[in-house]
């Protein structure tokens, strides 16, 4: 049962694949903006962490450590970014555009001589005779289990900013940094954890690119997720289940205009290409516009950095 | 009545760079006791305070708390010995609800529900009730104040430190908050109380010890020492009221008409159906505790938040639509209360700012370019006029202490000849002297014939120099009356009261 060309059940299923890089990388930005941070490096992070992991797990024919590579190099550059607006309290939104620049670049450096290669399979997860279930099989049970650890991802930090001490004490520096200092919290120590929980969470989703949705290494092969990313945390007004929801609604506009193309549908292939990122554009006036519930959802430090006077 | 010493502090000193905040401070808190910490603003109270509580190590001396030697390295080593403390500007979270705001104050807090149950028995034994499940951004200031009240109650305190609690109170809620102290100190919590509200001390403390510049000048017994005493050491000058020359009234120079407007800050107050009028010579002093409007009426008169023409009339002419600039005009100058980011750019410099309110009735513009000289000029006066200590005209506003840059500012507004002045918290966080000058100077620019609304939380200085008197209560304002005649009774009740507070002590009763 196809409409217009397309079928519905595969749609849905390549959805939830699409989802999955801009989803991880949403969460972590959401739990670094919680802290008051405001890393605008995402996409860098997403690329460094995306290379990494392809290096890695074509040289060891595991995806599994292509992954954990990806995370840990995430990481490594979000600290470059902790280091500079932490210590040095340099600038939060200049350094962010920085570390998106130098990432793009970097990831290309390495990159050379990487295009053309196959990297290992990602494996999906044996469900046995459940994958045969019409409609739900192909849609529930059908994917690989990065699909499902990020759902998960998406459950534990929910959980962890809900129900636990660590969840307070980072929603409170994100807060009031003063009054948390005042507390005797040690703001930027959490504030460097927090960054680095979001840069590994960017190269995570990065590496899922490379490995899986795409897969095979291009420069520039993020394509501008960070940013989708980014967007979406402010879509989700910084509520964890709302990412997921942000992020099947972007992965559903990014597949419909692929089968659309593909579909030979009338419009033109320029419109198509643009409409994820129209649909950001809009989906964030319509957010900020008025002073409604979201904005005032919104960190009350959120890009401010804190430096202990006295 | 000797009682066994609890905490005593010796030849303490601390210096930050080109300041000794506090120099060879010495002196002892007994088991139970008020003990007040006196001095003006800058005198080293909140440093030394700071270092009780494990904020701030000191350079020099020691502390002995329960005949042990204390130097605790962080907030929750003191809390752990037992010291607890209530700070002057709040330290709470407005987007978390009560019950985690004081989990996060606490070492090892119990579950959520558990401790919801216990805020609910501790604010019902101390009579300050209190739901754990409200959001602190909806919450009054007096109500928050009683949130950090129990976060620290909760850990069962030998010593509570609290910072300048009173200034956001009304004198109902103050009445309460000094019948729970007293109710702790019986029960034996020794508390150390930072003011410099005399009259409070005297009716408070069983001993007091009184800084100036970072050295103790002098010790004393509050209930035995007249306030008049007091403040001269805590000065160290003979201090002399405003003189209020009688001018007569003239016509009407501002007029508010049933003014309600929605407030553009998050967690702010809509303020309904204001209205009061101003005349020539006339200061209307407007009290309340904060957040009760204060901000949104500033805004509304100085023309960032416009309203329907004819709601604000200044000097006979609908303005209510007409942005700052346009209001300067005609006339009306304003001071808001943020001095560093509000009222003044405080990264330019004395000449910039002097510029930015000044331009329009200064003429210091001309067809686009800006006359520099006159400018200097015209900031050198503001420096000279009102005794601002500054290295010169040069300096970033940031650089000026809190005091001086607020007299910079006032005078800044007062020498532009306005028609209309309106200032809210014009002596917030000046100290004596520098609050003095300031009064006059407002109360000289009403003799001249200038309409003033002073939006103060400071119920003795509007006494002070305000003609009439009305109070904002969460967004609506209170007739107007003449203050000759009223009592601080009266005053309290045009407040609101105690919210709510008086029934649970009756209870209690």
């Amino acid at each position: 049962m196809d409409i217009g060309g397309i079928n519905p059940v595969i749609l849905v299923a390549s959805l939830m694949v699409a989802a999955v890089p801009i989803m991880l990388a949403a969460l972590g930005e959401l739990v670094v903006e919680k802290s008051g941070v405001l890393n605008l490096g995402v996409e860098g992070m997403m690329i460094v962490g995306a290379i990494c992991g392809f290096i890695a797990a074509v040289a060891s024919g595991s995806p599994v450590v292509g992954f954990l590579a990806g995370a840990l190099g995430g990481a490594t550059l979000s600290l470059v970014f902790a280091f500079v607006t932490q210590v040095l309290l340099a600038n939060q939104v200049a350094t962010g555009l920085a570390l998106t620049l130098f990432g793009l670049g970097l990831s290309s450096l390495m990159g050379q001589g990487y295009n053309g290669i196959k990297p290992p399979v990602t494996a999906k997860v044996p469900f046995g005779p459940l994958t045969d279930i019409p409609i739900l099989g192909p849609i529930i049970f059908g994917h690989d289990w990065m699909v499902y650890a990020s759902i998960a991802l998406v459950a534990l930090v929910w959980w962890v900013l809900r129900s636990t001490r660590l969840g307070l004490i980072v929603r409170a520096v994100g807060e009031s940094h003063e009054a948390a200092h005042a507390l005797g919290y040690k703001v930027n120590r959490i504030r460097l954890g927090c960054i680095a929980f979001g840069g590994a969470m960017a190269g995570l989703g990065g590496a899922y690119v490379s490995l899986v949705r795409v897969p095979q290494w291009v420069d520039g092969i993020t394509a501008g997720a960070g940013w989708i990313a980014l967007a979406i945390v402010v879509f989700a007004s910084w509520r964890p289940w709302r990412v997921l929801i942000g992020a099947y609604l972007f992965g559903g506009i990014t597949v419909l205009q692929l089968n659309l193309q593909a579909a030979g549908s009338g419009i033109p292939v320029e419109y198509l290409s643009m409409s994820p990122y129209l649909v950001t554009i809009v989906v964030l006036v319509i957010m900020s516009s008025g002073r409604g519930r979201s904005s005032l959802n919104a960190p009350a430090s959120l890009g401010q950095n804190f430096h202990a006077a006295r | 009545m000797t009682r066994e010493t609890l905490l005593s502090i010796k030849g303490i000193s601390k210096s930050y760079p080109g300041v000794k905040a506090n120099e060879d401070v010495s002196f002892d808190i007994g088991v139970g006791e008020v003990h007040a910490l006196l001095g003006e603003n800058g005198a080293g109270k909140s440093t030394l305070v700071k270092m009780i509580y494990g904020l701030v190590k000191p350079d020099e001396g020691t502390m002995t708390f329960r005949g042990r030697p204390f130097s605790p390295s962080e907030p929750s080593e003191a809390r752990a010995s037992g010291v607890a403390m209530v700070f002057q500007h709040f330290s709470l979270f407005e987007a978390l609800n009560v019950a985690e705001n004081v989990a996060l104050g606490m070492e090892n807090p119990p579950t959520m529900r558990e401790l919801a149950a216990r805020i609910r028995a501790v604010s019902e034994e101390y009579g300050l009730p209190l739901d754990p499940s409200r959001m602190v951004g909806d919450l009054s200031a007096g109500e928050r104040q009683r949130v950090e009240i129990i976060r620290c109650l909760l850990q069962d305190p030998k010593l509570l430190i609290m910072d300048e609690p009173t200034s956001v109170l009304t004198p109902q809620e103050v009445e309460i908050l000094f019948k729970t102290l007293r109710q702790l100190s019986a029960e034996g919590t020794a508390i150390l109380y930072i003011s410099h509200k005399l009259e409070e001390i005297r009716a408070l403390c069983d001993g007091a010890t009184i800084l100036r510049r970072g050295k103790v000048v002098g010790t004393c017994v509050p209930r035995e020492t007249t306030a008049r005493e007091m403040a001269e050491l805590m000065v160290g000058a003979t201090l002399t009221p405003p003189e209020r020359r009688a001018g007569s009234k003239g016509e009407v120079v501002l007029g508010v008409t049933d003014l309600s407007v929605a407030s553009p800050i998050p967690f702010g107050t809509t303020l309904k159906n204001v209205s009061f009028t101003v005349a020539r010579g006339e200061v209307l002093g407007i009290a309340g505790v904060a957040g009760n409007g204060q901000d949104e009426l500033l805004l509304a008169l100085s023309g960032e938040l416009r309203v329907a023409p004819d709601k604000i009339r200044v000097c006979g002419h609908a303005a209510g639509d007409q942005g700052p600039s346009d209001r300067r005009r005609a006339g009306l100058v304003a001071a808001p209360e943020d001095r560093y980011g509000h009222a003044a750019a405080p990264d330019m410099s004395l000449v910039e700012n002097a510029l930015l309110t000044g331009a329009i009735r200064r003429n210091l513009t001309h067809k686009g370019f800006i006359d520099w000289a006159a400018t200097r000029g015209f900031a050198d006066e503001v420096i000279q006029t009102y005794d601002v200590r500054t290295p010169g005209n040069h300096v970033a506003a940031r650089a000026l202490s809190g005091g001086n840059l607020q007299k910079f500012l006032i005078g800044r507004e007062l020498d532009q000849s306005p028609q209309v002045i309106v200032i809210n918290q014009p002596t917030w966080g000046v100290d004596a002297a520098a609050a003095a000058a300031i009064r006059q100077a407002i109360l000289n620019r009403a003799a001249e014939g200038a309409g003033v609304v002073v939006i103060s939380q400071d119920l003795d200085e509007l006494l002070e120099i305000a003609d009439m008197f009305a109070v904002l209560n969460e967004g609506r304002l209170t007739r107007p009356r003449p203050v000759e005649g009223l009592t601080i009774d009266e005053i309290g009740l045009m407040m609101g009261g105690a919210h709510g507070m008086e029934v649970a002590h009756h209870a209690e009763a």
